[in-house]
């Protein structure tokens, strides 16, 4: 598995509710979660990322509320992959759950500028700044993770291992 | 092995587990709320199985948008209405219940040395009961509706040890918010927060409530308190079932902590969460002159009876100040009917504040009492992020439910005892 964008950059301790504001989550459609990705920090984000981008965040990415729809939002906004210093827990599981990659790796803010493309390779690890002509590891996802990403998610995955049995 | 591990090689069926090892643990409650419900049914339906995997351990609570405020919310409580019917899963429906977290304990379903887990971050309330608690996705709850089991990785722990005793008007949530200063918004991450000592063994179950709530606010998978009397006073009546031996939910002598903070409450001042972010704390008399259009006080943090006595003693025989929008939220059916009894209601009305009934409410700004840019609101809740109540340009304030009302008095954020003092 491989995915290739453009970095966007956030600062420490993005939270939930600047990913997406509590008044949406009254919706259920993704599509119109995407609409609201990031508001509170950009309210243009979702016109940045519809050509597919990697965001590259701080230390304590998605901390705050267990809402999904942060992942969500994000994920059909056209975010292949977030990138972060370290995560919030809730979210580092639900963005996988849903089936959206997060890599942890606590220099990558630093190696990272606005607009560099990146490639990650989550079966190799390794994050390629393409601009900066640099490579580098990063910690492997375990397998039963890559199974649930490739999948597209634990629904799907649970639904695959339920069914073989 | 800690409190937490204990709970954990149980619930996997091990003799023994330690941080950083895999547990596949059953799940011995699982909750779901009106927001991260409608996903986890829409979830739990892709999956494909018929039936839940024990109906008795689930339930789902309306909290967060009621009564419902828009036809989407009316759309998603019928939803949920008709999943809990079908599944026969047990629903707390508007006027029957509260705010989550203090349902589940209040009904019964909280018991020590379980597993619990739900889909919201401060699950981790019920770490103050002796569970292990914590807060998931809608999805990792479809799946936990299908299997009964989670897979969590055993945290390390951080023991924070408190002694001395609070000054009047200062609380656990000043302890709270000065912990959460001091470690930082992920001084905790991943991690399990134990709260030990004196201090909190003098603690009411509510303050302990309010710790535990908190940790989430510096990354933390789970807080949690062992159990003793006052845990057991607060569960008679509450609940049928056995409880297992306190005993043996005691943290060893020899467990292992990362890390052991020690902390004396004595000189403990009351403590303010500035914007924007929850490990932004001052004490109270060095924010300076922040005037306030609105004070909040309620939510999972702060609206139980406890805390509605502490403000109502504030604001008894007083107004609110002109300009500025009091907001009084009893968590839950109970709480609000007990204050009713105890007369504290009268007290808010007659202060000019408005009380609305048990909701999350402007919490998490999703309800009720938004904030418009510009704005201010000091609030007992637990979030002070961009955006969090309202406006991307409003600000939110965190505070103890004595500040709050005090500040609801003067019209700026004033530490409680300065109030007192100038009656004297």
């Amino acid at each position: 598995m491989k995915v290739t964008g453009k970095a966007i950059k956030f600062g420490d301790n993005v939270d939930t509710d600047v990913i997406l504001p509590g008044k949406y989550l009254v919706l259920i459609d993704p599509k119109e979660l995407a609409k609201h990705a990031m508001e509170g920090l950009d309210p243009t984000f979702p016109e940045k990322a519809k050509k597919g981008v990697i965001v590259v965040g701080g230390k304590n990415f998605g901390c705050g509320s267990s809402r999904e729809q942060a992942p969500i939002a994000l994920k059909y906004a056209g975010v292949k992959c977030v990138l972060a210093g370290s995560f919030a827990r809730i979210f580092f599981r639900n963005a996988i759950n849903i089936g959206l990659p997060v890599i942890e790796h606590k220099d990558i803010s630093a190696a990272v500028d606005n607009g560099d493309e990146l490639t990650v390779d989550f079966e190799a690890g390794t994050i390629q700044n393409l601009s900066k002509g640099k490579s580098f590891p990063v910690a492997k996802l375990p397998p039963f993770i890559l199974e649930i990403l490739a999948d597209g998610g634990l629904i799907e995955n649970l639904r695959r291992r339920l069914n073989k049995k | 092995m800690n409190i937490s591990e204990k709970i954990l090689a149980k619930a996997s069926g091990k003799n023994v587990v330690h941080a950083g090892e895999i547990a596949d643990a059953k799940v011995d409650m699982i909750m779901v709320h009106d927001l991260t419900g409608p996903l986890a049914v829409e979830a739990f339906k892709r999956i494909g199985v018929n039936h839940v995997w024990d109906n008795k351990k689930i339930v789902i609570i309306l909290d967060h948008q009621v009564p419902a405020e828009s036809v989407k919310a009316a759309e998603l409580h019928k939803m949920l209405r008709k999943f809990a019917k079908e599944q026969k899963i047990r629903i707390y429906d508007v006027g029957k219940g509260g705010i989550c977290h203090q349902v589940m304990p209040e009904k019964g379903h909280v018991l020590p040395g379980t597993v619990i887990v739900g889909a919201d971050s401060h699950t981790c309330t019920y770490g103050a009961f002796g569970a292990f608690a914590t807060g998931i996705g809608s999805t990792e709850a479809a799946a936990v509706f299908a299997t009964g089991k989670i897979w969590l990785k055993v945290p390390e722990a951080i023991k924070v040890n408190v002694t001395g005793q609070f000054q009047k008007y200062v609380t656990p949530k000043d302890l709270i918010l000065s912990i959460i200063g001091k470690l930082g918004a992920d001084g905790a991450t991943y991690k399990s927060v134990e709260f030990a000592g004196p201090a909190i063994r003098a603690m009411s179950i509510a303050g302990r409530m309010t710790l535990c709530n908190m940790t989430v606010e510096m990354g933390a998978k789970n807080g949690i308190v062992e159990p003793d009397e006052i845990t057991r006073k607060f569960l008679e009546g509450r609940t049928a079932k056995a409880l297992v031996p306190f005993e043996s939910l005691k943290s060893d002598a020899d467990a292992s902590y990362e890390k052991v903070v020690d902390i004396d409450v004595t000189d403990l001042e009351p403590q303010i969460a500035c914007p924007s972010s929850v490990d932004n704390v001052k004490p109270a008399s060095e924010v300076g002159n922040v005037q306030v259009e609105q004070a909040f006080i309620g939510s999972c943090t702060n609206g139980r009876i406890e805390d509605l006595r502490l403000a109502a003693q504030i604001l008894k025989g007083k107004m609110v100040k002109e300009g500025v929008r009091t907001l009084v939220i009893p968590a839950s059916q109970e709480v609000y009917s007990q204050a009713l009894k105890e007369g504290l209601i009268e007290i808010f009305t007659d202060a000019g504040a408005m009380v609305c009934g048990s909701t999350c409410g402007p919490c998490l700004g999703g309800h009720i009492g938004l904030l418009a840019s510009g704005e201010t609101c000091v609030s007992t809740s637990n979030r002070n992020f961009i955006g969090r109540m309202g406006s991307t340009e409003a600000n939110v304030y965190l505070a103890s439910p004595a500040t709050v009302a005090a500040s609801a008095v003067t019209g700026r954020i004033t530490d409680p005892r300065e109030l007192e003092a100038s009656k004297a």
